[in-house]
């Protein structure tokens, strides 16, 4: 790929929380494809363009952690607040943290890294002057220099990602090596799509020397 | 109000002697670890509650300072009155553009941990949620910590059937504590993010007078004495940053002062923080609040 880029990111912790498993959020034992995607948009994206994750790379060990926190249980509703604005007043539009409480577990990754390769492919949004090499551009200079949209982050926002871009074939550095031989890691959350009302997309994940490898998705609005 | 217009990293250090900064629901309320190299948690939503709270004492009732996660113990019921649902259909979806973004930008106005934090503020799947620009990290002690359990009595006892069983008419209690923690967290902002809620530079400030400020205005038995020790600020020239956070953050070393090395940490005079000028790129101001 021409218009290919690497990324190295990587964190104290991470949380990509299993669908079947999100009231005690149990995090998958690697980044999803999802997840990955999240964060190379939050470093560059535009509506012109879509990012396609083609590989990822585990470089860490895989190890868990637990820990439990006190949480809301609810939310308001849109209706609420609607009328609310329509009073204009905001008596009552709020959540009382200790009567609303819930104590959820989370099962985290701990010390995690992780190479992302992935490419994009203009939109149909994309105007006359949305050439793939002027969003390269603005991603590889971004990801350079530090910078970002938002902080991008491993699954949620309390485990920030620190990135770091591979260029000209620079290697981040060798996998683990528990992770050389090959591991079937069951069925995986690709993508959700949101064309089609927030359709989840499976893929059966399997890593050998941390690298699994990203088949294509076929969404409703063009495979991705 | 304009919002920001720059990005921001901030390094906060606070420390607690005596008290429990965090309990961990986990472990029958010690203080949080980690279980790998006991040192010391204390979770991004801790600190967060307590920029709420330091928030609305502050501003109390004043327009636009409105707080959305309430703890109940600062308001009264009568606040907890009925709002009727309108005419329209109830629907689980947040209302089409325009009135969905209308909806969105009219709470983010009222409330100030909207603008900051964002909030997911519907029934429905993925809509009618913020982002907001300020994001946080656990914060984790320099040092592993060592949790003390000071047991205490009660010279009463709590009702009468309690008073039959027990001669003595007192009971025993238990308390968690750390003798001494200092933490370190890590939080950013973005600018981008801040346009759309609308977080300004006044709310900056009202987040650098919180975070300055909070613990002073959370004692309680169990917190022991905590305190905020130092908060250094990152401001990037360019909104989207102008260099890596991790960089910046490097860039900070916390250690023990080298004279009392090997004694157990028992006060913020026992760790020297250093900021390497060197190591900060150019573009980014370094700004120590305190």
């Amino acid at each position: 790929m021409a218009y290919g880029i690497r990324l190295h990111v990587w964190g104290d912790r991470a949380l990509f929380t299993r669908p079947e498993m999100k009231v005690e959020r149990v995090s998958y034992d690697v980044m999803t494809p999802s997840a990955a995607r999240g964060i190379v948009e939050a470093i560059h994206w535009k509506p012109s363009i879509r990012w396609v994750i083609d590989r990822i790379q585990v470089l860490n060990p895989i190890r868990f952690d637990t820990i439990r926190r006190n949480e809301v249980s609810s939310k308001i509703s849109a209706t609420s607040a609607r009328s609310a604005m329509k009073a204009q007043r905001i008596e009552g539009l709020v959540n009382y943290v200790d009567v609303d409480r819930q104590q959820r577990a989370s099962m985290i990754l701990r010390d995690v890294a992780y190479v992302i390769e992935a490419h994009f492919v203009l939109t149909d949004k994309a105007a006359e002057g949305d050439s793939v090499g002027k969003h390269l551009d603005i991603f590889n200079r971004r990801a350079r220099k530090g910078q970002c949209f938002h902080t991008p982050c491993f699954g949620v926002r309390e485990f920030a990602a620190d990135f770091e871009l591979l260029e000209d074939g620079k290697v981040a550095r060798a996998p683990h090596e528990s992770l050389i031989d090959e591991r079937d890691l069951g069925w995986m959350l690709h993508d959700i799509d949101f064309d089609d009302g927030m359709t989840p997309h499976f893929f059966r994940a399997s890593m050998k020397s941390g690298w699994i490898e990203i088949p294509l998705l076929q969404l409703k609005g063009g495979a991705r | 109000m304009t919002t920001i217009a720059n990005r921001y990293e901030f390094v906060y250090l606070f420390d607690v002697t005596n008290g429990n900064p965090n309990g961990d629901p986990d472990a029958g309320n010690l203080p949080r670890l980690d279980p790998e190299t006991n040192h010391g948690l204390v979770t991004d939503v801790c600190l967060k509650r307590k920029i709420r709270n330091y928030v609305s004492l502050e501003k109390e009732s004043e327009a636009g300072h409105a707080i959305y996660m309430q703890e109940k113990a600062l308001l009264n019921d009568q606040h907890k009155k009925a709002y009727e649902a309108e005419g329209i259909e109830p629907s689980a979806k947040l209302p089409k553009d325009p009135q969905g973004t209308q909806l969105t930008q009219w709470m983010c106005k009222q409330f100030y941990d909207i603008r900051a934090f964002g909030a997911v503020m519907s029934t429905g799947v993925n809509c009618g949620q913020v982002r907001g620009p300020v994001q946080l990290g656990f914060a984790s002690s320099i040092e592993p910590v060592v949790p003390m359990e000071v047991s205490i009595t009660r010279m009463a006892v709590t009702n009468e059937k309690d008073a039959e069983k027990q001669k003595e008419q007192r009971t025993m209690g238990r308390k968690h504590i750390l003798p001494y923690g200092l933490y370190r967290a890590h939080g950013f902002i973005s600018a981008k993010l801040a346009e759309r809620t609308g977080f300004s530079e006044d709310d900056l400030e009202l987040l650098w007078r919180s975070l300055t400020s909070m613990f002073e205005h959370d004692r309680s038995a169990a917190r022991g004495e905590m305190a905020a020790r130092k908060l250094i600020v990152f401001k990037h020239d360019h909104p989207m940053g102008n260099a890596p956070a991790h960089v910046l953050f490097d860039a900070i070393k916390v250690q023990r002062a080298a004279k009392d090395a090997d004694l157990p940490a028992r006060g913020f005079a026992n760790y020297e923080v250093s900021i390497d000028a060197a190591r900060v790129p150019s573009g980014v101001t370094v700004v120590e609040r305190f």
